[in-house]
């Protein structure tokens, strides 16, 4: 494995004491605002033994026997709703999937009602995914079991920055002092948000780089206010890709373009696709993550999508073991 | 109450060098052996283990370490979940014989939880178990076959074994104490 020398003055000491179980400190996952750096070294140390289970023949593992995950998903998923019911399997939790469109919530059914009578099934973990933002924290309020932010409207979805921090990390060996990229609609990317989180405990310095209509009002302010110095914005794809690390492409939603954010897709796709020439700007063994499912030919080429930097596959399968992971800290033992 | 040594670094090298004879002896050679040590401290008695088993048969016995924290019978009981350490066993265990080694053998609870991290990584030959100190107070039907020191304890002491390439320093004592132990 190559090693990479910080691109930047960002100084976080890589050399840590091994992360103690006594640091975890969570009943739900919602977001990494509220993460401390030792608690994901904890979830990584934790997905590193999940990961050797998930090289097995039989991938199962008898920890969570008689706990109940419930996926409850008000937003259509593949990947991480299966990611989620694999990973609990994969421990031998009972799973339940519940579909919004499919259930009584389509009969007007609040969210809190629904979340009463699933928990009074007997669930001891509730993953959800809403398209507003905040769900899962108005949630927590009527709930004992423990809850997790499987996507909340724009943002949050701290497994995914867990997975892609985790990704990073087994191909870099480090997180401190990297430079990564993220691309694209920012605006309206709860995997950007939570990444911005989870990197900036991590010791990443974060380029969020995006057309100025698909970034959040307010940014700058808010990383002032804030007080992020390791987070830039740069709306040149060119400058923000020079000497990362990490290189992120978002998706971008065509719907976007209705809504009057974009002039032409076709301009989109010619400043700000993420193509060879411009990946070349990056350093060189630059890793290529997507929080998928991608649009290959608009954020991204297929040449680079499926390249030999890409590790967008891997994203999906280190997604189970942090999920295990996850699962396995907030529901192992009895903490109610 | 102090702590009480109960074995010396020598004592346990010669506890150590008699049951590898016995592993050698019980499985005629060393050809189809595994040595499996459960973390933490079985890992470096497994790999003493085959230290001596080359010294004798000239033959590298495979060590693999195990982590049976996720399949405790007592994990959903647990306020603090134990972190896991990685298992890594380097072969297929299948047709083997597989020669678990721990440090202290209690309960059994352990060794049961053991044998099931075992037998979801391929079927062995054999299971066999190695241990440097059995205390007694069995909970399960489970015996070992090689036994470095038998200690008969009360529940109320608690034995401790270190080890240099844990602990810097290879010595087993015996503590009193009020609470009950694992």
């Amino acid at each position: 494995m190559k090693t990479t020398e910080p691109s930047s003055s960002v100084t976080t000491p890589e050399a840590f004491p091994p992360p103690s179980i006594g640091a975890w400190q969570h009943r739900h996952i919602l977001d990494l605002d509220d993460f401390t750096r030792e608690e994901i070294e904890l979830v990584f140390e934790i997905a590193d033994a999940m990961a050797e289970i998930l090289t097995r023949e039989v991938k199962k593992v008898p920890t969570l026997r008689g706990k109940t995950v419930v996926t409850l998903f008000y937003e259509p998923s593949t990947r991480t709703r299966a990611s989620f019911e694999l990973a609990a399997k994969n421990l031998s939790a009972d799973t339940v999937s519940l579909d919004a469109s499919k259930s009584s919530i389509a009969k007007g059914e609040s969210l809190v009602d629904s979340l009463r009578t699933i928990q009074a099934l007997g669930a001891d973990v509730i993953v959800m995914r809403h398209l507003q933002s905040g769900a899962p924290y108005v949630a927590t309020q009527y709930i004992d079991c423990s809850m997790i932010n499987a996507g909340d409207g724009w943002h949050a979805h701290p497994s995914q920055a867990l997975l892609d921090l985790y990704t990073i990390r087994r191909h870099l060996g480090k997180l401190g002092g990297l430079k990564a990229a993220i691309i694209g609609d920012i605006m309206h990317s709860r995997v950007a948000r939570s990444n911005v989180w989870g990197m900036t405990i991590m010791g990443v310095k974060v380029v969020l780089c995006a057309p100025p209509t698909l970034l959040p009002r307010g940014l700058n302010s808010f990383i002032t206010n804030c007080k992020l110095p390791n987070v830039s914005i740069e709306t040149s794809v060119e400058s923000a890709l020079e000497k990362a690390d990490v290189v992120m492409p978002l998706r971008l939603q065509i719907e976007r373009q209705q809504s009057g954010l974009l002039p032409t897709l076709r301009e989109y796709v010619q400043l700000y696709q993420l193509t060879e020439e411009r990946l070349s700007l990056a350093k060189p063994h630059a890793l290529v993550l997507h929080p998928g499912p991608m649009n290959e030919g608009i954020e991204i080429s297929p040449e680079v999508a499926h390249g030999a930097q890409s590790v967008i596959e891997e994203q999906v399968t280190n997604g189970v073991a942090i999920r295990m992971a996850l699962l396995y800290l907030i529901a192992g033992g009895k903490n109610k | 109450m102090p702590e009480r040594i109960l074995m010396s670094p020598e004592d346990m090298q010669r506890a150590l060098v008699r049951v590898a004879h016995e592993i050698l002896e019980r499985n005629k050679g060393a050809q189809d052996i595994v040595l499996v040590g459960m973390q933490t401290r079985g890992v470096p008695l497994a790999e003493r283990l085959a230290t001596t088993i080359q010294g004798l048969e000239g033959f590298a016995v495979p060590v693999g370490s195990l982590d049976i924290s996720l399949y405790r019978d007592d994990i959903s009981s647990l306020a603090l979940k134990p972190i896991i350490h990685r298992t890594d066993v380097p072969v297929d265990v299948t047709n083997k014989q597989v020669v678990l080694v721990d440090d202290v053998f209690y309960t059994g609870r352990s060794i049961r939880a053991a044998m099931d991290a075992l037998i979801d990584l391929g079927r062995p030959q054999s299971i066999q178990l190695a241990v440097l100190v059995d205390r007694g107070h069995r909970e399960l039907p489970i015996r070992a076959d090689y036994v470095g020191k038998n200690i008969p304890t009360s529940r109320n002491e608690e034995i401790k074994v270190y080890v240099k390439e844990v602990d810097s320093e290879d010595k087993v004592t015996l503590l009193s104490s009020d609470k009950e132990n694992d």
